[in-house]
């Protein structure tokens, strides 16, 4: 502060003017904060109000009716009986059958996806005839309504009637073709998705870097690993974390496909099937809690051990 | 050259053609499915052999088909309107103002972007059975504006951050409220994200299957995608299949050709929101 060594005394007149000046700057700025933050809180405040409303205290609410018995067809039991749901589901065999079958076909499909999707995208990315026409086709999969394109696998993989279900077999009535085609369905959807988030990555890649290396003698395929795929990590990440977040929760599919026959249900199902089916709301909300938390430990693990950065994380501070 | 040239086109193509193939093959049969007739429906074939149309005219003659089509365009229109509006004004301030708490409303948007739906699902019934919503239009709606939020306000803030902001200013050093810059100047720019961001959310609305189910009973409310999985047969316990696919073919064609319109704009939106954010 004092690193000029001036009088004492013009130091301070000095100090004085300079305070009042930058005062009513800072008052005239902060006036027009106010203002701003006054009409950002304004702005945002029914957005998030009804996020909070339906997703939030609902959330709450399960977590309390996830610690009642709370059944709808023995109205009269219901009582408060903290965590005996919790040790219901968590020592019942299908719940934990569930959750298996759910990991598997997330981890399946989400792998299978990330490399189709990066095939995909690179096509759309750098095929010199018929761009438009790829792209428009690439998006009819991600047009078409889930229940939709379930019922046009269902019916090609029905016996003596689709034109996939070949001889003697019923695919859809034994577990592991029902999983195949579980994930198939999956698949065929959210490829597209996929790669439209990854190709918006391979368009940030500069064209001189992979030039460069093709002058230095790398072949397309090193290209491809050492200098594209570092520079789209984060893109990839991102694809990923919420195809995994969105196959964990997989439902329509196994819904149309198997109705959860042969042990095929998600863990969606099965708090489904509780639920509304069985109107049992404690157990149905235990295991809705239970998603909840997985789909938090997956997506912790996600940005925490990978490093993947959430959209919209560092938005606080560009303008 | 030329012909090495004509070679790689050539290839192209190929590539091209197995895309194509990929994304119309499951299409191409639900739509030929509904358009055989009841003697040629079990043949197995990839391609009717007598074409007819009597699946459409059953489906257009049966009143909960009708009613379910009305319910989904209702709501789904009613919830993009909905999550347009409230999206836009969070995304304005978000992309463009300082406000304590942006930080959360992001965090609080990426979280529900996030949400297994399904969790959702008891509490909603409970509320929405106390509250008198439960199986009508509004009891849809609210979870599906909820859902959409997150997905308009990071489309929306992704869009506004590429508007030209001088001209926001200059309306602002002209005397312009921030309010009638936002209102006069932004709104008129804006428009073509906010045309995409709709589509999106509609798209979104139109896929939903789980709140469908969940929360109505009758066919009140009951969306198309509900409606086919409750379709009966007049005589066996079998899904009528031919009627299915005539539904499944009417939900899906308006939409196809509407992302086929706007190819260019959907990608865009599909992207900015998720890779630029």
């Amino acid at each position: 502060m004092t690193a000029t060594p001036t009088s004492a005394a013009a130091q301070a007149a000095e100090d004085r003017i300079e305070d009042e000046s930058l005062e009513i700057a800072r008052r005239r700025h902060s006036e027009g904060k106010r203002a701003e933050r006054k009409l950002g809180l304004l702005l945002v405040a029914p957005a998030v109000i009804v996020m909070l409303a339906v997703a939030a205290y609902p959330i709450l609410y399960a977590f309390w009716l996830s610690l009642n018995r709370a059944d709808l067809r023995l109205p009269d039991q219901n009582e408060f009986i903290w965590f005996e749901n919790y040790v219901t589901v968590l020592s019942s065999p299908i719940w934990w059958t569930a959750f298996g079958v759910t990991m598997f076909i997330t981890v399946i499909s989400a792998f299978l996806e990330l490399v189709l999707g990066m095939l995909l995208a690179v096509v759309m990315h750098r095929t010199i005839v018929g761009r438009g026409l790829v792209r428009t086709s690439a998006l009819v999969p991600y047009a078409i309504v889930t229940v939709v394109a379930a019922f046009s696998w269902r019916f090609a993989w029905t016996q003596g009637l689709g034109w996939l279900a070949t001889g003697e077999s019923a695919p859809l009535t034994q577990f592991w073709p029902s999983i195949w085609i579980i994930i198939l369905a999956e698949v065929w959807k959210t490829v597209p998705f996929m790669a439209l988030l990854l190709m918006a990555g391979l368009a940030l890649v500069p064209e001189d870097l992979l030039k460069a290396a093709s002058t230095d003698g790398a072949t397309a395929w090193k290209r491809f690993w050492m200098v594209t795929v570092p520079l789209i990590k984060p893109a990839i990440l991102v694809a990923l974390l919420f195809r995994t977040l969105d196959a964990f929760r997989i439902f329509d599919n196994i819904f149309v496909l198997t109705n959860g026959a042969n042990q095929t249900s998600s863990v969606s199902i099965v708090a489904y099937n509780n639920l509304i089916r069985g109107l049992n709301l404690g157990i149905g909300s235990t295991m809705s809690v239970l998603i909840f938390i997985t789909t938090g430990i997956i997506a912790f693990i996600f940005i925490k051990a990978f490093g993947a950065a959430a959209p919209g994380a560092d938005q606080g501070g560009r303008r | 050259m030329q012909t090495e040239t004509t070679q790689r086109k050539l290839i192209w193509w190929g590539v091209n053609i197995v895309v194509l193939l990929y994304a119309f093959i499951p299409v191409f049969w639900i739509v030929s499915l509904s358009l055989k007739d009841d003697a040629t429906l079990n043949d197995g074939r990839y391609f009717p052999v007598s074409p007819s149309g009597e699946n459409y005219t059953a489906i257009f003659n049966n009143n909960d088909f009708i009613r379910a089509l009305i319910n989904s365009i209702g709501i789904c229109l009613i919830s993009t309107g909905i999550a347009i509006v409230l999206g836009t004004m969070a995304a304005y301030a978000v992309a463009r103002l300082d406000f304590p708490g942006k930080r959360w409303v992001v965090a609080v948007s990426l979280l529900i972007s996030m949400f297994p739906q399904i969790a959702l699902v008891t509490p909603l019934f409970k509320i929405e059975t106390a509250l008198n919503l439960f199986d009508t239009w509004a009891g849809l709606i609210i979870p599906y504006v909820t859902f959409a939020l997150p997905l308009a306000i990071y489309t929306l803030s992704a869009f506004f951050r590429e508007i030209p902001w001088d001209l926001e200013k200059a309306a602002r050093m002209d005397g312009a409220t921030p309010y009638q810059a936002f209102r006069q100047v932004i709104t008129p720019l804006a428009m073509p994200g906010v045309f995409t961001t709709g589509i999106l959310v509609f798209i979104a609305c139109w896929n939903d299957f789980l709140f469908a189910i969940s929360l109505t009973s009758t066919s009140a409310s009951r969306t198309v995608p509900a409606a086919m999985s409750y379709f009966t047969g007049a005589t066996t316990f079998e899904k009528p299949t031919g009627p299915i696919a005539a539904a499944a073919v009417v939900i899906t064609i308006p939409i196809v050709i509407f992302v086929l319109f706007f190819q260019r704009r959907i990608v865009a939106g599909l992207t900015s929101g998720a890779v630029k954010g």
